[in-house]
């Protein structure tokens, strides 16, 4: 069976995050950025699924110019396949709906079984692009999976739930995203990282994609960010070192401020 | 005139507190945008949610109920709310900014070609347009937009507007439901639920009580969750916690976990790193308890309280118990 994995490049953890001033895109080019932390997990249960069930993986990313970096070659270093990459510069600013359209104009060209992905990305945070791009394939979209097992045409997946999860199983194929913490995603080795830069990497132009160029980016995107303002810092609260009565005086901040 | 729907959040026709904050926001809003309220239950137990929906304005309320909706994950949903939306064609639709409102968000709007904002804290009407406000990269930015296509579809966090009662009679309309076998292609086979002593849970919670490496191992999650029931508060972790094992990863909060904006966030024995800070730093009032005076999570606090939290913790628990006579 062969997978597709969707992949996005993020900036470091660590690293402080600003937003454009001139039209209030995430500034990619300020800081490291590194493949999606969550990434790593779906990246990791395609190989493992490679590994039981044969068939081939395939990372695909979107953007523009530079969206591979760090990303699909960090994938391909883990052991995928091969990359695709939906590159036009037109796409700098898409939303997570735009997101799922590029996506899906890219899989719509592709043969697979199973198509994973990251829970959420650790920049915007929105885990909207999952089901998005499963109703645009219209295939099922399964979110949040925790574990998965394939037999033949079926997927049984564990999906979590607030306070325990629930046992899916779905028709192939079928889109998924996994959570951080489903597997222990392998480290890239020096062999991997070597043989990464022989690994065929296809690079899509909008219009090879099929995609409508009044449907992406900043100004296809149907959300429009109209300000946005560093969050202004905290005033500073009380601090109270505990010689015996601390919790006294917590209690009576609690109940001042109505908890109790 | 247009409608400014309301999907209730619910479980089994169970009532999340969030749908009373929605419904309560949804009246002030279409007021202020001259649209009619109208909420949308999708489900099963209609019988049983109708009186809170009454508690919190009542009005129209579209009901599409069928058991389907327990037998298969959220394409049911996805498929009847997206046929209302087309038919019916509202101005606005609020979903809960939860993991399964955020999933049936995304794939409506995906199926009616319009745009959806997720994980609003606050809304402001202007013209026709809804001005949200969201707090982006772990709450050290804020950014106001909008959804330009129609409906606008909009996440709202829970604990972002306070519920407030206004009993009114429902209308029921009843909303008929007709899968196609596309809908049926993911099956709820089983339901696995872990113990979680009657806690709320940690996306919606009003209170979070939260521990960390400080705990020292996972046997000492009992003060936390102690301290949690006293204050009636959900459990948190931080990423130290989970990655050991002591705590499961539904609980994470943190940049890699859940984002969550309680009135009261109290952590216990977390430093505050960034990726920590990036999933809490919203919440409303923030209470630290850590034996390292130079903790980074005390330059968040609106109460630090530096000390041993294995003497510190037990006696806030018993305090608090004592005060609210139990």
């Amino acid at each position: 069976m062969n997978i597709v994995v969707c992949v996005k490049r993020v900036p470091d953890t660590a690293a402080e995050k600003k937003l454009d001033p001139s039209d209030h895109t995430l500034d990619r080019e300020s800081g490291e950025s590194i493949l999606n932390p969550v990434d790593e997990y779906g990246v990791e249960e395609a190989l493992r699924l490679r590994e039981a069930h044969g068939g081939e993986v395939t990372v695909l990313t979107m953007g523009p110019a530079g969206a591979e970096k760090n990303a699909v070659r960090k994938a391909l270093a883990l052991g995928a396949d091969r990359g695709v990459l939906v590159k036009d510069d037109g796409l700098a600013g898409s939303d997570a709906l735009a997101t799922a359209y590029v996506l899906a104009l890219a899989l719509a060209q592709m043969e697979f079984g199973l198509v994973i992905l990251g829970s959420e990305s650790t920049d915007a945070r929105t885990s909207l692009v999952p089901q998005a791009l499963a109703q645009l394939l219209g295939l099922p979209g399964i979110t949040y999976v925790s574990k998965v097992e394939v037999d033949g045409s079926k997927v049984t997946v564990h999906r979590e739930q607030e306070g325990g999860h629930w046992v899916i199983e779905s028709e192939l194929p079928a889109v998924i995203s996994v959570v951080k913490g489903i597997n222990e995603p392998r480290y890239a080795t020096l062999k991997g990282i070597m043989s990464a830069k022989q690994k065929p990497l296809e690079v899509l132009s909008g219009e090879d994609a099929g995609l409508d160029p009044a449907e992406v980016g900043l100004s296809g995107s149907k959300t429009r960010i109209l300000a946005a303002e560093a969050r202004p810092p905290k005033q500073k609260g009380k601090l109270v070192k505990d010689e015996g009565h601390g919790h006294v005086e917590l209690a009576d901040f609690l109940q001042q401020n109505k908890f109790i | 005139m247009g409608e400014l729907w309301t999907i209730i959040d619910h479980e089994g026709g169970e009532v999340r507190k969030v749908s009373g904050e929605m419904l309560t926001a949804a009246r002030r809003f279409a007021g202020e945008m001259n649209l009619d309220p109208a909420a949308v239950f999708a489900g099963t137990g209609f019988e049983h949610a109708r009186e809170r929906i009454g508690k919190f304005g009542g009005g129209k309320v579209y009901v599409a109920e069928s058991e389907e909706f327990d037998r298969y994950l959220l394409q049911p949903q996805i498929d009847t709310i997206a046929s209302l939306v087309r038919e019916r064609k509202p101005s606005v639709v609020l979903f809960a900014s939860v993991a399964d409102g955020k999933d049936v968000a995304s794939g409506v709007a995906s199926k009616v070609g319009t745009g959806v904002v997720a994980d609003v804290v606050d809304l402001e009407a202007q013209g026709e347009r809804l001005v949200c406000t969201k707090a982006v990269f772990g709450g050290a930015t804020v950014t106001k937009c909008q959804v330009e296509g129609s409906p606008q579809i909009i996440c709202v966090k829970p604990n972002s507007f306070a519920a407030e009662q206004a009993p009114g009679e429902v209308v029921e309309e009843r909303v008929d439901v007709t899968l196609s076998d596309d809908a049926k292609r993911a099956r709820i086979v089983e339901r696995v639920q872990q113990e979680a002593g009657g806690r709320p849970a940690v996306e919606e919670a009003a209170v979070i009580v939260s521990g960390g490496r400080g705990l020292q191992g996972p046997e000492n999650f009992r003060i936390v969750e102690d301290l949690a029931d006293a204050l009636g508060a959900a459990v948190g972790a931080s990423r130290a916690a989970v990655d050991a094992g002591w705590y499961p990863h539904q609980n994470q909060v943190g940049q890699t976990g859940k984002t969550v904006s309680p009135q009261l966030y109290i952590a216990v024995g977390i430093s505050g790193a960034i990726q920590h800070r990036a999933g809490m730093q919203t919440s409303k009032t923030i209470v630290a308890i850590n034996k390292d005076g130079e903790a980074p999570i005390f330059q968040l606090a609106d109460f630090g309280l530096v000390g041993d939290l294995f003497k510190v913790v037990p006696a806030l628990a018993d305090e608090i118990r004592k005060r609210k006579g139990r």
